[in-house]
């Protein structure tokens, strides 16, 4: 944190003064709107802060002091791959060329643009070992129900209306159960081995003629490799279900492992992880999904099509009539891709390799260190991610994850996923990725280090943790039972206003 | 101690029948286990509803949890100042912080749920 | 390799602290079976090799074509603080605001954004994005379904073809109804939504409505009669889903004002390039009373423990993280920087500059209907629009595209998207906006005119 501008400040709206601001566009006549009949128009204007442009530029700089960030430190945040964001990307996106294209624009005026598209389609599905992809989904989410939307046309198709259930491991991200619903599915969840991984067996006894299609992370959410994929996949396969792969875990498998030859009909992929497009303080991120032979026609329309003279073109309405449709208004969310494709250019397959290479290494260098700090239930290697554990430093201490979590913040460091996944007690899921130095490691390692001592000599100061950030634990209850979702003059001066 | 008048479910409801009629609300178990209560979605009045099935949820701030019914019948009332003031629950589970009135339609249902003793003997092994 | 700071040296460390002696023996889990083929990409390159590649890439884009193209994307004049703000490392590579008290900077900026977009729809309640327009509008469909308990959605045929195919798309999944409601053919409403049309669907009670769907300004650019259409929707129980563009929201009358539960939109004018669709910003709103079934995060403003204003996600048992199967929505990751454009847009703007922007719109749109009804080119429907409208031009998709070898994008052919309608089509779809100049359209009615009266060059 930085010592200027360490506090929180007033709301832009507390900031305004009636005639500041202005000198950005022309007035207007004063008759502009006269020709519209005045029931259309608003009664009342917005009442928009208005302050100047040195006001303005103060307020969101101060703001953004106040924010950790991957520019600012580390966050071993599992899951979440927080990796480096290449300044080139933002450079490139910014293009003119990129950024001024209507989405609109007929195909001769964007074959930049779709030969980007279309090369990137190309690259994911190398990556994955898919037939196709589509670029449409803004989300990992949307991904995921992109995916299943697909699958459930598949069925369809076949003329199998009973397939009513998707099998999910319960150590599944919230998304997938989620999305299953969003897709008109009914969840059942399969409870994880002793190991961490899914029981084979237990997904077994819940196959059926009633399953869609199961819907796996790999490596697991705990980290680790599905060793037994082929006989889960194998066993999917048999009752005529398809297979879904969450791809949140990429970073760990690219050159070692397509889930596509595996044996999954479809995947997502999260390009805000993998392939280092920024989180923007929780989007936009992009989520591809890349299938086989099975889901090809149902892919979201319009796709890209590379004609035989090498020019780009949309596919056109009613050019395959089985694709499930659109998932958005337009192409995707283009300038995220742009990020994405420039930062698998910058790589090639080989850069790629060592990338995931580096984040296998890096995740079980730290997990070796930390397993002399804290519980780590799965002792066996991992692969770009692993879980610790709490449990004993709450019995021993009270101490728990939450509170190690918050005491990391007054070390420097955000703190890494916790509680999640549900299968593991005070669970803390750390993944380092592949552009962390090991000064960086290390220097978490001895955080940790000093975090547990302290639950033995003063876990006052773990409960009441942190100290040094702009704003302590925060009354969540309250802003639950009595939200205050927006700004308003009279209730907004009842909370104390920051100088 | 949980209330020895009380009958309990092992998904942490309790109920208090007198005559035809049945008070519902969770014990201060799940309460503490859910957090500061932050809302409660209960079913319309006259909903008809079947014992052991879900009928409302219970938010906390970082949590969710179904309400079960303890028993079947016919929703006559529900507790509306847990609109404003969820945290009764939490203060009061057994008292104020009571969730709904049901009309029971079979008493023996009764019988077949948990006395103090069990419930106890239940969050004891948890 | 690119951005990864490990040298020989570390990584020999760490395999020696690990106790393996090769990188591949981390991946002995991964049976053989498995392994994949080689990875088959072009090799890499440099920093200066790409930025080459990537600028004759976005060179073959024609973006200097003069443009009157909207239909759901616009463009406008972004002043130089948006882009400058938005490039701070701590905004746009932060993580999700899910350890509050070190992301106050995002999170103060998204209850920001939710307070200007609440003041500029008129509903209380904002969600902190969603993916883009279509998917909000349905969202909020959903929205309607879950609330009233009803399987039925009514969307009128003139809101943007795109966001009715995005609803359809989601509908198939929840195995839900969305119907259309006719427009007006002929006579002063011509184009609009046709009210009555709408009564008779409302009043079939076998098939209860749970939303009603309805565009201002509407794809075609005119406006519609949001009041009686809510008046319609809320007789029969159905909530009233008013589709919306926020810079019009600053002239015109606003969801909150006519009626609507549910406001949803795309925030691409404030601030956001086109970047060919994306990413924009979902704008999602409602009413109070229907604020836990909104999907999306919430920001509310609370205190710490030592009493100081701070800000938190809140209301995030609605969330699929907490919810699982039974969350309202699957959305995670959202548009945050995206809003943080927006609201930058809008500070920088002001209420007088955002009220001049649409002001000016409107006056060159204006312009813009006598230039080209004087080149041959009348406007297609009666009513009043803002800064978007249909013009009646024979053999519309030729002269567009001969248009374009004049260096004028002229729209949509309103047949491209919205294909198979007579009264359509013979139309272009134009819009203006503030940065649309009177050169501009006078080049434009100047070469219209040559190529209806000939296409003599």
């Amino acid at each position: 944190m930085t010592v200027a501008g360490d506090r929180l400040g007033p709301t832009l709206f507390e900031r305004s003064r009636p005639g500041r601001g202005g000198g950005k566009v022309p007035h207007p006549p004063k008759d502009a709107l006269a020709r519209i009949p005045g029931e259309y128009l608003r009664a009342t204007g917005a009442r928009l802060p208005e302050v100047s442009e040195p006001e303005l530029t103060r307020h969101y700089v101060n703001l953004s002091q106040l924010n950790y960030a991957v520019d600012t430190g580390f966050y071993p945040l599992g899951s979440c791959t927080m990796k480096y964001n290449p300044k080139i990307d933002e450079w490139a996106a910014r293009l003119n060329g990129f950024a001024a294209l209507h989405p609109l624009a007929p195909d001769e005026l964007a074959q930049g643009t779709l030969q980007l598209l279309w090369e990137l389609e190309a690259s994911l599905a190398e990556i994955g070992g898919m037939k196709a992809v589509t670029l449409q989904p803004a989300a990992g989410a949307q991904g995921e129900l992109t995916g299943m939307l697909m699958v459930k046309a598949y069925h369809r198709h076949r003329g199998d209306t009973e397939r009513t259930e998707v099998l999910v491991p319960d150590s599944s991200h919230g998304t997938n159960p989620a999305t299953a619903s969003m897709a008109g599915f009914k969840t059942v969840t399969i409870p994880s081995a002793a190991d961490g991984g899914v029981d084979v067996q237990a997904f077994r006894a819940a196959l059926g003629p009633r399953t869609a299609a199961i819907m796996i992370t790999n490596p697991s959410t705990v980290g680790l490799f599905e060793s037994r994929l082929c006989e889960l996949l194998d066993a999917v396969h048999e009752v005529g279900a398809l297979a879904y792969m969450d791809g949140a875990n990429l970073n760990a498998i690219m050159g070692r492992f397509k889930p596509g030859e595996a044996g999954f009909d479809v995947m997502h992929i999260n390009v805000h992880k993998t392939f280092s497009t920024p989180h923007g303080g929780g989007g936009p991120g992009a989520g591809p999904v890349g299938v086989g032979e099975k889901l090809l026609p149902f892919l979201p329309s319009p796709r890209v099509l590379r004609e035989p003279d090498g020019r780009f073109r949309l596919e056109v309405p009613g050019e395959r009539p089985d694709s499930i449709g659109r998932v958005r208004a337009f192409a995707g969310n283009t300038g995220v891709l742009v990020r994405a494709y420039a930062y698998i250019r910058a790589h090639g397959g080989l850069g790629l390799c060592e990338v995931s290479d580096d984040a296998v290494l890096a995740a079980n260098y730290l997990k070796g260190r930390v397993a002399d700090i804290l519980d780590v239930p799965f002792a066996r290697l991992c692969m770009h991610e692993f879980v610790a554990s709490a449990a004993t430093l709450k019995s021993a201490t009270g101490i728990r994850t939450l509170d190690v979590a918050k005491r990391l913040i007054d070390y420097g460091f955000h703190p890494p996923t916790i509680y999640f996944p549900l299968t593991v007690e005070e669970a803390l899921l750390i993944e380092p990725t592949e552009t962390e130095s090991l000064e960086t490691l290390d220097a978490f390692v001895e955080a940790l280090r000093c975090i547990v001592a302290e639950a033995h000599t003063d876990p006052d100061l773990l409960h009441s943790a942190p100290h040094d950030s702009p704003v302590r634990r925060l009354d969540e209850t309250t802003a639950a039972r009595q939200p205050n979702l927006r700004w308003r003059a009279m209730t907004g001066s009842q909370m104390p206003c920051p100088d | 101690m949980v209330p020895q008048d009380l009958r309990y479910t092992k998904e942490h409801e309790w109920v208090r029948v007198v005559g035809d009629m049945a008070t519902v609300g969770i014990t201060d178990y799940a309460a503490e286990q859910l957090g500061d209560i932050v809302f409660v979605e209960l079913p319309e009045i006259g909903r008809a509803v079947v014992q052991a099935t879900a009928i409302g949820v219970i938010e906390s701030v970082k949590a969710v949890s179904d309400l079960f019914a303890p028993i079947g019948g016919e929703v006559v009332e529900s507790n509306s100042e847990l609109s404003t003031q969820p945290e009764l629950v939490n203060s009061d589970p057994f008292g104020k912080g009571w969730m709904l009135r049901v009309k029971v339609d079979d008493a023996d249902q009764v019988g077949g749920l948990l006395d103090a003793a069990a419930y106890e003997a239940l969050i004891a092994e948890a | 390799m690119a951005y990864g700071p490990h040298t020989t040296e570390d990584r020999a460390r760490m395999l020696a602290a690990i106790g393996v002696d090769s990188i591949d023996a981390l991946f002995a889990d991964i049976p053989s079976s498995l392994r994949s083929s080689k990875l088959n990409l072009p090799p890499p390159e440099s920093e200066s090799e790409l930025s080459v590649r990537l600028e004759t890439m976005a060179g073959r884009n024609r973006v200097d074509l003069i443009s009157f193209l909207g239909a759901g994307a616009y463009r406008h004049f972004t002043p130089a603080v948006v882009d400058q703000l938005l490039l701070r490392g701590e905004f746009y590579t932060a993580y999700t605001p899910y350890q509050p008290e070190i992301s106050q900077g995002t999170l103060q900026t998204i209850y920001e954004y939710q307070s200007m977009m609440a003041e500029l729809t008129g509903l209380d309640v904002v969600s902190a994005s969603h993916y883009d327009g279509a998917t909000a509008t349905a969202e909020a469909a959903l929205m309607t379904c879950r609330a009233t308990h009803r399987e039925r959605v009514l969307v009128s045929h003139s809101v943007h073809p795109h966001y009715r195919e995005t609803i359809q798309t989601y509908f198939a999944g929840a195995a839900l109804a969305a119907d259309e409601i006719p427009l007006v053919a002929g006579g002063p409403a011509d184009g609009t939504t046709d009210l009555a049309a709408l009564e008779r669907l409302l009043a079939d009670t076998d098939r209860p409505v749970a939303g009603v769907v309805v565009a201002n300004p509407s794809f075609l650019g005119l406006l519609e009669p949001m009041a009686e259409i809510g008046k319609l929707a809320h007789a029969s129980g159905a909530l009233f889903v008013a589709v919306v563009e926020p810079v019009s929201l600053a002239v015109l009358a606003t969801p909150g004002e006519y009626g609507a539960d549910i406001a949803a939109g795309d925030g691409q004018p404030l601030g956001i390039p086109l970047s060919y669709g994306g990413p924009y910003l979902g704008i999602l709103a409602c009413r109070d009373a229907l604020v836990r079934g909104i999907p999306g995060r919430l920001v509310g403003m609370t205190t710490d423990v030592d009493g100081r204003r701070a800000f938190v996600m809140t209301l995030r048992a609605r969330e699929q993280d907490i919810r699982r199967e039974k969350a309202a929505s699957n959305i995670c990751t959202n548009q945050a920087l995206c809003a943080l454009a927006a609201s930058i847009y809008l500070g920088a703007m002001g209420p007088h500059g955002l009220r001049d922007v649409a002001a000016l719109g409107a006056a060159r749109a204006a312009e813009l209907e006598a230039a080209l009804a004087a080149a041959g080119a009348p406007r297609l429907h009666p009513g009043p629009y803002l800064n978007e409208f249909t013009v009646r031009v024979p053999d519309a998709a030729s002269v567009h595209a001969r248009l374009i070898g004049r260096g004028i994008l002229a729209g949509l052919p309103v047949a491209r998207i919205m294909p198979g309608e007579p009264s359509l089509a013979d139309a272009l779809l134009v819009c203006a906006t503030e940065i649309t100049t009177s050169a501009e359209i006078a080049a434009f009615g100047a070469a219209l005119h040559e190529e209806l009266a000939g296409g003599v060059r």
